[in-house]
Parts: C-alpha cells; structure tokens; sequence
C-alpha cells in the first residue's frame, strides 16, 4: 500500500489570497471544519442535540453554538452541525451510534461547503448587493442564520455579532461569492471615510 | 454667456465650467445642467426631429424632455446616447453631441423628409413599405433606421462599474419637492426609517425655483435648506439625490436607479457610475409632482417655444435667461407668473394669449398692472423662424372662428397648458386612476399596495395645501406601520393660488388645422392631424390611436403628449374625454441603462462557474473545457499539435487497451436515508431495490409521472437504510426537488430524509483492463479483487490514506472504477492514482471520449437520447422496470395505449455504408429520399461519433418502429445529398459485455 | 418581486421561492384503478382563473419547505399562505382580498 500524504484543499484558497483587509468590510476564510446535516422526526431532535452537544434550536432561523460547536436550524427537520477541530468521520460514528435506534438521517457534507466571514460596519450594505433579505438587526438579529441567496448562488448566512456574518456556501459556488463581495467591497477599500448610503 | 444673469439662481459663479457641444467649445457654471449651459450662451438648437428632421430646441427643463436629446462621452467605452439635455449635470470638460443628423445640426440633408411630409402621415411605415417583402430586410428597413431614429449605440464594452443594491425600510418618499419633503419629516419625526429619493441632484422640487413664496415665515429657500439640514441629521433618514424610482413592481418593490459618480465626468473613485436600488418599502408616499402640457398650436415645435415654468427655471433656478422678447400663450394661471418674472428680470413680453375667454384673478390683474398686453379668447395661429423662433401670429377665436392674425416678433413662446399629475408610479402599482373633468388630468383613485400619493401628483397644487397633504401623507404612512405617528403642524404659506384651470387637445384653430401641423408628441413627430387621420380611419381605442400613429411610444412614453393626444381623440370622435381611457404606463419612468440593469452580473461573475476540486489540475495540463449547466468540464486533453479528433482518438484507444483517468465529479449526488428509503427508491424509480444487498449498485431510471424518462444513475446501498444515489450531472437539483416534493407533499409518512452530496464528493472514474492494477496498490481496508468486487458493487474504506466510497461501475464498457472521496482531496488523490497509472501509460480523459465510449456500448444520455417523450421501452430500458412493483412515479402512465405502440421512436444503432461518414446529431432520417420535401420524416440522429475502436462511423437514433426495421436500410438526408444507413443493433462494440471484467 | 410569507421563516422575498403549480391535487392512493381520463385529468388539467388561485411555493433557498398560497392572480395579492396538510382558508370575500392585501396579508 502506498501512503501518500493528502492535503485537503480549500475551494477559497486562490482567491482569497492577498485579499485587502479594510476596518470598514474585510474578509476572511474560516477554518475547515467538521459539518453534518442531521434531519428526522421530531422525537429524534432531543436525542440528536445530546449526541451532538448542542441543543438543536427548535426556533426557526436561529443557531445555536457552544463549545466551538454549532447547530444551525435549516428546516424544520432539518440542522446544519459544525464543529472545528473534529474529524468527521469519528463525530458521525459515535453520532451515528447514539442515534441508532431514532428515524433520523445524519450525513456528513464536511467538504460540500467552504465557510467565510465578512465583517465591519459595511457589512449589511456589502451583503445586500447580493442578499435581497432585510439584514438590518431589527429584521437580522444576532444569533439569526438562514438558507438564502447571494446573486446567482444558494448560501447559508448567519450573524455571529453585530459586525459579522459568516457565510457556508457550497464549493464550486464559493469562489464567485467571494468574488461578487469583494467586488461589491471596492468602494470601501481606497477610501476610509467612505460610507453606505445606508 | 450672453444670457447669464449677473447674479442670481443655484449655480455657482466661482467655479466656472468648459464643455463642448458638437464640437463647440463653451462656458458654464458649476449647478448649471447642459440645457441651462447652452442657453446661457443663446444656444436652443438642440437636435433633429425623429422623422422629419424638423429642427429642434429645448422645450422644458427636467426629465419630459422630448426634444433636447444628446449623446454625451468622449470615450467610446463611456458613451451614452439619447440622455435628456435638461438632465445632464454639467462637468468640466463634458463632451456632448446632437443626433439624428448629417452632416451637421444646422444643415441637415434629412430635412427633406419635412418638405415630404404629407407623403408621411400617421401609419406610413404599415401603409407605404408593403411590398414586395423582400424590400424589408434590404430596402425600406435600413433607410428607416438611418432617417428615423434616436443617438447611436456605442461600440466599445463599457468601462463603468455598476452595481446593484437591496434596500429596505419603512416608508419610502419618492419626489423630494414640497409634498416629498413634507411627508418625509412627518414619517421621519415619527422615528421609522425613512427613504427619500428625487431624481435631480438638489432635493426641492419645485421650490428651487420659487422666488415670493414664504413657508412659516421664512423664504422658500431658507425653509428648504432647513428642511435638508433636518432629514440630514436624522439616522432613520436616508436621503437619496440623483435618484430616480422608476418601476414599481408587486408587493411595494420599487427600482430606484441612483446616478452615482456621472456628474463628476471620469471615474475617481470606485463608487459605481451608477447603484440599481431595490427597495422593499413598508409604506410608500408617492410625490411625483406634475408635468406642464404644451399647448397644440401650427407650428409649436421651433427652437425658442418653451414651457412656460421650465422657462422660470431657467431664470430663477440658473439665472439664465431664455431670450428676450417673449410671447406667451397659456390656458391657466401659472404662465402670467412666469411672464412676470421674466419680464421683472429683463424679458419684453410682447403679449400674453389666453385661449380662455374671460381669464380673471390676481395673475391677471398683477399682468395686467406690469403693463403686460393680455389678450383673451386668443390663440396662436402660427410660427415663423428657421433655426429659432422669429414671429408668432395671435389671432382671436370668436364664435369658432379666427379672427386676422396679428404677428409679434419674438425670440421666445411660452406655453402652458396646465399640468398632467405623475401618476405614472402610482398606475404600475395597479392603482386604479379616475378622471377629473375640473382639472383635465387622471388622479390617482383607488390604492391597490400601501402607497398614498401627495401633493402635484394628485391634482394639489398650491404650495400650501401641497404642504399639508404631504404631511399628512407622511403621518399616515407612519401610523399605517403600527407605530405612534409625530404631531401635527400646520404650515403656515404665503403664495398666490394658482387655480386649476388647464386645457387637453388642440385649441380652436378656425378650421384650419388640416393645412398646418401641429405637434402632439414632439418626440415621435407626431401632429393633431395624424391622430385625427387615425380616428378617421376607424381607429378608436387609445391603445390602437397610440400604435398607429406612435405617439406616447417615444422614449419619454408621452410625459408631455398623452393628454393633449386623449383630448384630441375626444374632440374628433365627440367623445368624453373620460370615456376615451388612458394608455397603459409602464416601466421604465425615464430611460434606464442596461449597466444598471446588469450590475455586478458581468465579466466573471455574470454567473458562477462551478468548478470540481480537480479542474486546475486539468487547466495545468491543458485541458478544453465545455460548459455544463453552469459546471466547467474537461471535454478533452490535446497534447501539442493536436486537435480534438486527434486527443479523443488517443484517449479513446489508450482507455481501451490501457487505462484511462476521468473526472466525474460534476454527477449529482443524494444520500436517502431512513428506514423506509428502500420503499422510497421502489416509489421513485422504476427498478426494485428492496432486494438490493448492501455492497451493491444498480443502474437506476426515474421518470416522470407522465412517465417519460426524466433522469437516471447509479444507485449504491450503502447499508439497509441507506443509499447513495447518482443523478445526470444537469439533473442533480430537478430529481432532488422532485423527490422532496413526493416526500413532502405525498408520502410523509415514510422515514426517510434527503441530503444533496453533490458537492460533498469528488467522482474519479478510473477505466480500462489495468484499472485495477493501477487501484489495487492504493486502497486501504478493501480488497478489490474480482471476487472480492465485482461489477456493480461498492465498497467504503481509504484510499491513500483518505475515506472512500470505492464504486465497480463503468461506463465504458471496460473493467471500470469510481472512486468517491471527499471533495477536498480531490486533487490529491487524482494525482496519486495518476503517478500509480504511469507505468500503464494512465491517460487522462474528458468528455468527449466518455460520449464516445458509451455510445460504442449503447448506453444512453438523457437529455441526449431522451427528449421528455421518450419512454424506457423506446430506449430499451424495459429491463430496467420492475415489473412486479405495484406504483411507482410515471408506471401509470406507461400503461396507456400510446405508450406501447409499435410505432413509437425507438433506440437504435445506424452505421452509415460508407463508414467513413460520420452523421450530424440533430439529422433527420427517411425512409425514402425520393420523396418531393419536406419528406416524411421517421426519426432523427441522436448521438455520432467517429468510434476508434471499430475503426468507422457509428449512431445513435430514434426510429419510428426501429427494432423491427433491423436489419433494413434507410436514408439521412444532408446538405450533400442522401447517407445511406443500416439500421443496428444500439450497440457497437463487446456486445456480450465480456470487457467488464477487465 | 413577491413578498411570500412562508408558514415557517415569515416573509421572505420571491427570488428565494420557486413555484409549484396547482395547489390541492393530491396523488392518487391508487393509480391503477383510474381509467385513462381520469389520470389524463390528474396528470394535465389544471384551473387557471383569474382572480384566487390556490397554489404551491416552495422555500427552495430558505427552510426548503413546500406549502400553499392563495393568490389573486389579476392583483398579485397574497391572501394566504399555509402549511401542506392543512385545510384551505375559507374563500375571501372580494372586498376582504382587497382590504386584506393593503393591509399587508403578506408584510
Ligand atoms: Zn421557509
């Protein structure tokens, strides 16, 4: 048998490279992590949220997180888990043993989606060149997350703090999410007393 | 600048501005628009007319301008045609040009088109370029876009950055001039969050022209910069200048086009040159203001004729003034303040004509008292002047006759038929407009969203009252959203009512009006004549009047032309104007720009492109790529001097004898989970898989109710409750969708929940006799021998250290693997399955060469093969059926009688007798070639490719009846001549499949 | 662009929905006892008025839900919206749909 080492590859790697940070909007790639989507009967959702260590939110369009992990309300059977610094594979066994007796479903998608933060007091203006949703935090409070769109591409986005919005977006569509916000950036980044209109 | 006032008006004196028009150096002033430029420096000719090259001038000054159209730009790449002179902020250096005119504005060839006219009446284009037809493409078509048409488009991409941007907030004020203002300090006192746009680029309205009137207590100006300075320091207040609304769509979503950076001439930062806004508005205010009405008189379209208010524009908003002896022909009040305006600045003004009979009321007295000459019952019986207006003829109507004409010298005609209220937003909304036989003009009636219009828009014109309304509209848009609205204030104006007097359609003329013209719509060239030759002809619908003779069609969608067009079309017909009806308005309110329209959507992200994780690799070693759906592919790797005949041929025989590498990635994936998923897949698909053993695959077909092949793929079990399913790479999202809507809709009672993998897996498909070999020293934890793995099983363990689901599958014929892993080490396990392959000469593949191997072996395409008409029996998928199933989606309607006639288009192969003939896709096939066309046509060719390993041409196609003709031979005609063709068998190479097994 | 009101997230705007034809058609428990008109009208005959139509949206690019909506076809204004599974609203008077939908039905 050979052993080769394989490096995982980040969709987001060559075109976040030298990306110009700027205090009004910036953004960062955040760190590969372990994602599982786990849907079932609503029985199941205690039990799920025990294995995973995270009470699933049962409020629509909220997250929850704890410990370095999160559990994102997708659907109403449906939960987005992320944690960072575990191997999915270990996490979807011993998920997948405490949930053996549920009607459930849990698939790993670690590698289905690059995730990305943009943040700043730009942000909600950079956003919504592309997100038609009302982001301000009346309409888009903190600890909110929701399937959505950014110009041609499906994304999950959710407010992590005021400033900040992480964003989980599938592979192939991640390169041209990252573009469209850093293109829609550009007024920000030459000028510092630039503003929204907003 | 002859005509510029020493002082006076909201231009800025210091800071003085060049431009050029149509190669013509001139002056300006910072604040000054290029209308108000040229005619400080007594330039009105402006422009040619649409059709008759009629020459000229500017005739208002905001965004009704039929007239002043130009081009503006000095670089191609940021040339912009048709835009409204009266619109054009001006900037140091601006470069502007006329249109619709050769060789130059003052002398202009066309012209002769005017001398012709009578040869152009209303409908001409329907009437004279009939026959022959084909005159159209060659003849009459071009010679009508060169005489008859607007600026030109530009040749270069443009250069301009434009973006678009989702606003929302609580009340939206459109039109910033008193009602607007008024209604957005009462929506923004009242704490919700305000959007105001205006489309100029100082907010004020009609008050950055006002000169006597006071708003509690002090100067219109004053009260206005107040005003500014409260929104402005407002947070719930977003004020938006340069702005225009100019569609409203469903559910209070209005598109606001914002003109960023086009005053400031070049590009200096990177703001957009101009921001698309989509505003969501809770609640909407509509204060849109009115449009002064020409008045429809012989010969009213000669440089120098103006709109009375656009004329006091000019003078009080830009100290410009517009000649110097006026004429003045008017059907209401506000014309006599613009004449003593102008006169108080220096205008002579010869006379006033009043179409009204008895005009009375402090106007007239104020005119009267200055000395000014007002004549009653008195219209204008024609014009004189070349390239400006030299002479006006006055001439009295009485008992519906004209009176001698007495002709006035004069640089200048001011006309006004009163005002048309805006309601062009308020009726995209669907609102309902009802007519007002005081006013002349359709008012907004019932509201279909939550909008409410004030002030002009709804026929309240009086500063005062204009005032209160908004501020009332403003009140009730915030106590509409629930929330506590602010106090009341009453404004307390002094401003000198202007009434509401106003005419529509063509004054008295004496009974002359068939001898001379005059213009209704000025932009399209259209006179009363032609709309009364259109209700003569028979037409009396105004939607049938407006495309007949094309007035309102214009680019300015008849802001100036509409009602003078209704009232004419009332009066010939003796119909109210009421019963007439109004055309339809509809978006856009002005011209918009495709690049506001695009707006990031350009260049590289016009739309995403979905790349796999091994795609650079294939760009490293030179792939070309084809586009499917919004996937890059490598369609085939040429080496140097080769092209794709040349690199499928090497790929095709290095896959047969060797082994080949391929990206398959791009297939859709979905993992069924659930312990009913095995009931589930028997309900979608037409095979049975309750007695799939886990470490399986089968080749799965779904269809759709109707029962037509819809998709297919390899399925795998995973475990009993646990499949991992494979779609067409085109068909991932449709077949995810459709199998949600079954769980959702029909059968959730079934355990069994779906999640797309698509993306979640790299697929690289390793194929040929030495695929294993190349594996075997790869994998970890799974023994891939023959009888370990055979064909169509699936098994998980790793692969150079990475998890895999390892598939026996092919699609080639040959012994053949998929290995699945996680999209992320995509590339990395490629390029170690790549250096292993070396020594067996491993070539890596692309699409092309997979079409032609499967179709050596008769595997379908859908989408390819199938059409949405095609049954599994008619491509020889009936194997595939399980036939004891009891339902499942589309198996009823197989079981109709057309789905199993002996005539349907079935799957088979066609070898062309000359081998070397490789068909065209798409081709047609007969039975006969001697029949006279169109022949009857029995089938077509659905797949070709020129096969390496037969050494010949080979085919796919759908036949009517095509198992029976086996055997026989028919023909495919082409461009050449008839191609003979044996009808096959749907496979060409390894009939008994003896290759899989390596 | 439509502000749907999803039974589950709220309103939400139309790019985010995809459209699911005619509401309220079941699948039939047994197709195989239809004779061919009576699948033929399961299969192809759908209403289309103009004026109330209940119909399907689904929440593609939000909770992903399929659910129902009753639209005046003429107006755009969304009467109702509600969960698969649950009964239709009773019909609204023609003059309610008005009011209903200036008051914001689907704000
Ligand atoms: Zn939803």
């Amino acid at each position: 048998m050979v052993e080769a080492t394989i490096v995982r590859v980040n969709s987001l790697a060559a075109v976040s490279r030298d990306s110009a940070s700027s205090p009004q909007v910036s953004l960062a790639v955040l760190p590969d992590a372990a994602k599982l989507v786990f849907r079932g009967r609503p029985s199941s959702i205690g039990a799920a949220g025990e294995a995973f260590g995270v009470e699933l939110p049962q409020t629509a369009n909220r997250f929850r997180e704890a410990a370095g992990r999160k559990a994102y309300w997708l659907g109403p059977d449906e939960w987005l888990l992320e944690a960072i610094g575990v191997d999915s594979s270990e996490l979807f066994s011993t998920m997948s043993e405490k949930l053996a007796s549920h009607s459930c479903s849990l698939v790993d998608v670690s590698h289905r989606s690059d995730s990305m933060a943009i943040r700043g007091p730009m942000s909600e203006y950079v956003l919504n060149h592309g997100c038609p949703l009302d982001l301000s935090e009346r309409a888009f409070p903190v600890g909110m997350c929701t399937r959505t769109i950014l110009g041609k591409s499906p994304i999950v986005l959710s407010r992590t703090e005021q400033e900040v919005f992480h964003l989980d977006v599938w592979r192939s569509f991640s390169p041209y999410v990252w573009s469209f916000l850093d293109e829609a950036r550009q007024e920000f980044l030459h000028d510092q007393s630039a503003r929204s209109p907003t | 600048m002859r005509y510029r006032l020493p002082a006076g008006g909201r231009i800025d004196r210091s800071k003085p501005l060049s431009f050029h028009f149509d190669g013509k150096k001139y002056s300006g002033f910072a604040g000054d628009t290029l209308a108000s430029a040229l005619i400080a420096n007594g330039a009105h000719l402006v422009g040619r007319s649409f059709k008759y090259h009629r020459p000229r001038g500017i005739m208002s000054a905001g965004a009704d301008e039929p007239n002043a159209l130009v081009g503006v730009g000095s670089e191609e790449a940021r040339y912009t045609p048709n835009l409204r002179a009266t619109q054009i902020e001006l900037y140091n250096g601006l470069v502007a040009e006329s249109q619709n005119r050769w060789p130059s504005l003052s002398l202009d060839f066309s012209g002769a088109n005017d001398l012709f006219s009578r040869f152009l009446p209303a409908g001409f284009y329907y009437k004279t370029f009939m026959w022959p037809a084909s005159a159209w493409k060659k003849l009459y078509e071009p010679m009508i876009r060169r005489a008859a048409g607007l600026g030109r488009a530009p040749e270069a991409a443009d250069a301009d950055r434009y973006t678009q941007v989702y606003g929302h907030c609580d009340v939206l004020v459109v039109g910033a001039g008193p009602a607007g203002l008024a209604a957005a300090l009462a929506a923004a006192r009242s704490g919700v969050k305000v959007f105001v746009c205006d489309e100029q680029d100082q907010m004020g309205g009609s008050l950055l022209s006002e000169r006597e009137a006071t708003i509690d207590g002090q100067g219109a100006a004053d009260w206005l910069a107040q005003t500014i300075r409260e929104l402005k320091s407002r947070t719930n207040v977003v004020l938006l200048r340069r702005t225009t609304a100019f569609g409203w769509y469903p559910h209070n979503f209005l598109g606001l086009c914002e003109r960023v950076t086009d005053h400031l001439g070049l590009a200096i930062t990177k703001q957009p040159r101009e921001r698309m806004w989509q505003v969501r508005a809770r609640e909407v205010v509509l204060a849109t203001g009115a449009i002064e009405r020409p008045l429809v008189f012989p010969d009213n379209d000669r440089p120098g004729i103006m709109m009375a208010e656009a004329a006091r524009t000019y003078l009080n908003r830009y100290g410009v003034l517009p000649g110097s002896r006026a004429v003045v022909f008017t059907a209401c009040d506000s014309a006599y303040r613009a004449a003593l305006e102008l006169k108080s600045a220096g205008v002579e003004i010869a006379a006033i004509a009043d179409v009204r009979s008895a005009p009375n009321g402090r106007w007239m007295e104020r005119a009267r008292a200055a000395g000014i000459d007002v004549r009653p019952s008195t219209v204008i019986a024609g014009t004189y002047g070349r390239l400006r207006i030299s002479h006006a003829d006055l001439a009295r109507i009485s008992g519906g006759t004209m009176g001698h004409p007495e002709t006035f010298a004069c640089d200048l005609l001011l006309m006004s038929a009163g005002f048309t209220p805006s309601v062009h937003l308020f009726s995209q909304s669907r609102g309902k407009l009802v007519y007002d036989e005081d006013l002349k003009a359709y008012l907004p009636g019932t509201s279909v969203e939550r909008e409410r219009s004030v002030g002009a828009c709804r026929g309240v014109f009086d500063l005062g009252a204009s005032l209160a309304d908004g501020f009332a509209g403003g009140l009730s848009a915030a106590k509409a959203l629930g929330g506590t609205a602010a106090a009341e204030h009453k404004f307390s104006v002094f401003a000198q009512s202007l009434g509401r007097d106003g005419f529509i359609g063509a004054p008295p003329s004496g009974g002359k009006s068939r001898r001379t013209r005059a213009w209704v719509d000025f932009q399209n060239d259209v006179t009363a004549k032609d709309i009364e030759l259109a209700t003569r002809e028979g037409f009396r619908s105004i939607e049938h009047v407006k495309r007949y003779t094309t007035t309102g069609m214009a680019t300015d969608q008849g802001k100036t032309s509409n009602m003078n067009a209704l009232g004419i079309v009332s009066q010939t017909l003796a119909l109210p104007a009421s019963q007439v009806g109004l055309t339809t308005f509809r978006p856009p309110y002005t011209p918009t720009t495709f690049g506001a329209f695009a707006g990031q959507s350009r260049g590289e992200l016009f739309d995403p492109v979905r790349k796999t994780s091994i795609h650079e690799w294939a760009r490293e070693n030179g792939a070309v790529f084809e586009d499917v759906s919004l996937w890059k592919r490598a369609h085939y790797f040429p080496r140097p001097g080769e092209d794709m005949h040349a690199a499928v041929r090497r790929e095709c025989k290095a896959t047969r004898e060797s082994v080949g590498i391929f990206d398959a990635t791009t297939l859709g994936k979905i993992e069924v989970v659930g312990k009913d998923a095995a009931e589930f897949m028997n309900r979608m698909y037409t095979n049975a898989w309750t007695k799939l053993e886990p470490g399986r695959l089968r080749y799965g077909v779904m269809l759709r109710e109707d029962g037509f092949v819809m998709d297919d793929g390899v399925v795998g079990r995973m475990s009993p409750d646990r499949f991992h399913v494979t779609t067409t790479t085109g068909g991932a999202a449709r077949v995810l969708a459709l199998m949600e809507d079954y769980l959702q809709t029909e059968w959730s009672d079934l355990d069994v929940w779906l999640t797309s993998t698509t993306e979640q897996w790299a697929v690289i498909a390793v194929q040929g006799p030495n695929a294993r070999k190349v594996l075997e020293p790869l994998v970890h934890g799974i023994d891939i021998s023959q009888q370990a793995m055979p064909h169509m099983s699936v098994q998980e363990g790793h692969i150079c250290g990475v998890p895999t689901r390892l598939f026996r599958v092919s699609f080639t014929g040959e012994l053949g693997f998929e290995v699945n892993v996680p999209m992320g080490y995509g590339r990395g396990v490629w390029e170690a399955i790549y250096a292993a392959g070396r020594e067996f000469g491993i070539t890596p593949y692309g699409t092309e060469t997979m079409h032609v191997l499967r179709a050596e072996k008769g595997y379908i395409i859908v989408g390819q093969e199938t059409d949405g008409t095609v049954t599994p029996d008619d491509v020889g998928l009936a194997w595939a059926i399980g036939k004891a199933k009891k339902d499942f989606v589309g198996k009823r309607s197989l079981a109709r009688p057309a789905m199993s006639r002996s005539d349907r288009k079935q799957l088979v192969g066609l070898l062309t007798v000359d081998p070397n003939i490789v068909l065209e896709e798409g081709a047609q096939v007969v039975a006969d070639p001697s029949e006279p066309v169109p022949m009857t046509m029995i089938g077509h060719v659905t797949s070709s490719y020129w096969s390496v390993a037969l050494d010949r041409s080979i085919a796919l196609a759908l036949v009517q009846g095509g198992r029976a003709r086996i055997g026989s031979r028919l023909s495919v005609p082409i461009p050449s001549g008839p191609v003979t063709v044996e009808v096959v068998q749907p496979i060409f190479y390894d009939p008994e499949g003896k290759r899989l097994d390596g | 662009m439509l502000l749907i009101k999803c039974p589950f997230c709220g309103p939400r705007p139309e790019l985010e929905f995809s459209y699911g034809g005619q509401a309220h058609i079941a699948r039939p428990k047994d197709p195989a006892s239809l004779d061919d008109e009576s699948w033929a009208e399961y299969l192809y005959i759908r209403s289309n008025p103009k004026g109330l139509h209940a119909e399907r949206w689904r929440h593609i690019h939000g909770c992903a839900r399929f659910f129902n909506v009753q639209r005046n076809t003429a107006s755009d204004a969304i009467v109702a919206t509600y969960k698969i599974g649950e009964e239709p609203p009773k019909p609204v008077d023609p003059g309610l749909e008005e009011w209903s939908s200036r008051s914001g039905a689907a704000l």
